[in-house]
């Protein structure tokens, strides 16, 4: 905040200067912010004859929803139990239970996530939206996997940069090229250098292993799709925080690695005791960035893979897109930014916990 | 830089620069191939792919796939929309944040640090949280233009121009750039009975001309490379699209791939080579974001 000065009071002046900049916030930041919370309480949508309805928490409660079916196995008349050829117990389907079954109401309509036997019976974990749980799941697995990937590797690259080396700025400016390319223009140029059959990575992998590896069609492939995505989105952004980092690095003092060379120390204990101490914010910085621009992921999607194969590459924004534009339920869209916020909200407060200054 | 550290001699300095050298294939590698892909048909760049002939222009080598993209889609039409989007944007942007972020600053006024405080608040807001209800809501503003007043901006420069001019980031490069000017300049230009507008025009912007680039460059890179999500959710017809949904025509059905890699050349290598020349400036302004952040 500006310091208290001697300057007497201008009122007026003041909010003239700031009220365009504030205005134009307002109406475009702070005001759809608020309506999205609005709007997830409402069956709003962009186009409908109907009038808006207060709806309270149903949409929440329809993507939230989930329950745990423990499921017994089928029994004979005798009461053994039916099994199948390799000797497994088999089960009533799942839908017997979640499709007008009078005596569970509160499960109709819901779907298996996932399941696991548990002795002869079978747990089933269902939810009321099996694509938003698949889509919340992926979203955290891409923040969890790319945060260390993107905000380490920066952190080596500007440890790598940070030498003292003839010609060292044109490395630098090579490792940040990237940054500048729209993720847009990656994500078509990654779908090529994927592919399935003639994917440049599929070629030299061929020709590193000399014929060893078998192509892969990467993004066509539920175990390799996001990871892929993973990769590719790190390789373009890590330059941005080498970069922060090199900042970083620039404000620790000189003198303590004098220190540190007097007194003996190897490299790692240096940058123990005396780099990565001295990094405590840019750290904080970093890994907010890169956790809050995680979250958002959606052109690298749209572009290669559209969410698919088999749902493995849904993403918060993107079905948040995909309903509140493509279905033009504007209220489904907004519940799932919501709670998208609510998410990234947690995860900063906790980030910034965690790297707490200790006094 | 000049100066080589001592230990940094022989072998020790070879495998430092090979290690060097081979991050560096990591990153321009994809970068020689799309422009090395744009000159080559697409048999041959399909062929080319399984050797290092993908990343050499060899063979037959034509400026055809550039006439053939310009064919396929308006690309000029799409490259001056998004120049357009971005002029306007990052134009206004400068100019009302940071007159805003002078305020702020220099001058005493009731509000001023919880209102500072709300628009820094905006920071954790990521757009992708606000994008369907700012849909709705510009789906239904007003605008009053020649033709009177019409309702919903949908399909105009100017939904893809006025929600992006002020963002909490550009206020607060401005803002910790201001905090860091000498007081006394501001002091003495009042005591001299300047009012506020020329303290802005003619003591602060002069000296602003760092936190002006970086704004600008930031904000730049904002609005040309990274409007996607928005415009393809705003604007549907073809005279206002900018160019990274205009890719759209290259990749929906069967992709034709030596047209796609000359259109992704054409909108990257005017940034690149732009980067390239003011390399520094463009770190410098990365960089700026991340002090005292």
């Amino acid at each position: 905040m500006a310091a208290r000065s001697t300057l007497t009071q201008s009122n007026m002046a003041g909010w003239g200067f700031a009220l365009p900049a504030f205005a134009l916030l307002a109406v475009f930041i702070i005001l759809p912010f608020f309506f999205a919370f609005a709007f997830s309480l409402t069956d709003q949508r962009l186009i409908s004859p109907n009038p808006t309805r207060y709806v309270g928490f149903e949409n929440y409660e329809r993507l939230l929803g989930m329950n745990i079916l423990r499921i017994e196995p089928a029994r004979d008349d005798a009461g053994q139990i039916v099994r199948d050829a390799n000797g497994d117990p088999t089960y009533p389907r799942v839908r017997t239970f979640t499709r007008n079954n009078p005596d569970l109401p509160h499960l109709q309509g819901m779907r298996e996530w996932f399941g696991w036997r548990s002795g002869d019976d079978r747990v089933v974990v269902l939810a009321r939206d099996v694509l938003f749980m698949k889509s919340l799941v992926n979203t955290l697995t891409f923040v969890i996997a790319i945060v260390p990937l993107q905000g380490g590797g920066a952190l080596l690259l500007a440890l790598l940069i940070n030498q003292r080396l003839r010609g060292i700025n044109a490395f630098r400016a090579i490792y940040f090229m990237p940054v500048v390319i729209s993720i847009v223009v990656v994500s078509l140029l990654w779908r090529f250098i994927y592919d399935g059959n003639d994917g440049v990575l599929n070629n030299i992998l061929h020709g590193l292993t000399l014929g060893a590896f078998q192509p892969i069609d990467w993004l066509g492939r539920t175990d390799t799709a996001l990871a892929s995505i993973i990769v590719m989105s790190a390789w373009q952004a890590v330059g941005f925080h080498m970069v922060i980092w090199l900042a970083g690095l620039q404000t620790i003092s000189p003198t303590y690695y004098e220190v540190a060379t007097i007194e003996g120390a190897n490299k790692w204990q240096t940058f123990r005791y005396i780099t990565w101490p001295g990094l405590r914010n840019t750290a904080v910085l970093v890994f907010i960035v890169i956790t809050i621009q995680a979250f958002a992921l959606f052109a690298q999607i749209d572009v290669m893979t559209n969410g698919g194969p088999l749902d493995s590459t849904q993403t918060l924004v993107f079905q948040a897109i995909e309903r509140g534009y493509g279905k033009q339920d504007i209220s489904g869209g907004s519940t799932i930014a919501v709670i998208l916020f609510f998410v990234v909200l947690a995860i900063s407060l906790v980030q910034r916990y965690l790297t707490r200054e200790r006094t | 830089m000049a100066l080589v550290a001592p230990e940094n001699t022989g072998v020790r300095l070879g495998v430092r620069y090979a290690v060097l050298l081979l991050v560096a294939v990591v990153f321009v590698f994809p970068l020689v191939f799309m422009v090395i892909s744009s000159l080559k048909p697409d048999h041959q760049l399909l062929s080319d792919t399984s050797s290092l002939r993908a990343f050499l222009p060899v063979g037959d080598i034509s400026l055809n796939n550039y006439v053939a993209a310009f064919e396929r889609a308006p690309i000029g039409r799409f490259v001056m929309n998004s120049v357009l989007v971005t002029v306007v944007t990052v134009t206004c942007s400068v100019i009302l944040c940071s007159i805003a972020a002078f305020s702020f600053v220099y001058m005493n006024w009731r509000g001023r640090d919880l209102l500072l405080s709300v628009v820094l608040a905006t920071l954790i807001i990521p757009f992708e949280t606000i994008a369907i209800p700012l849909l709705l809501l510009v789906s239904r503003l007003p605008w009053m233009g020649l033709e009177g007043v019409t309702i919903g901006w949908l399909n105009t420069y100017r939904v893809q121009i006025i929600p992006w001019i002020v963002d909490a980031l550009t206020v607060f490069l401005f803002v910790q750039y201001f905090k860091d000017l000498p007081k006394e300049l501001i002091e003495a230009a009042r005591a001299e009975g300047a009012s506020w507008w020329q303290i802005y025009r003619r003591v602060v912007m002069p000296l602003s001309g760092p936190v002006l680039a970086t704004a600008a460059i930031l904000k730049s890179l904002k609005m040309y490379n990274e409007q996607y999500l928005w415009p393809l959710i705003v604007v549907q017809d073809e005279a206002h699209r900018p160019i990274m949904v205009g890719l759209g025509y290259f990749f929906q059905l069967d992709v034709a791939w030596g047209e796609l890699m000359a259109y992704l050349s054409v909108i990257s290598v005017p940034i690149l080579a732009f980067y390239l020349i003011l390399q520094r400036a463009f770190i410098a302004s990365i960089a700026s974001t991340g002090v005292k952040g």
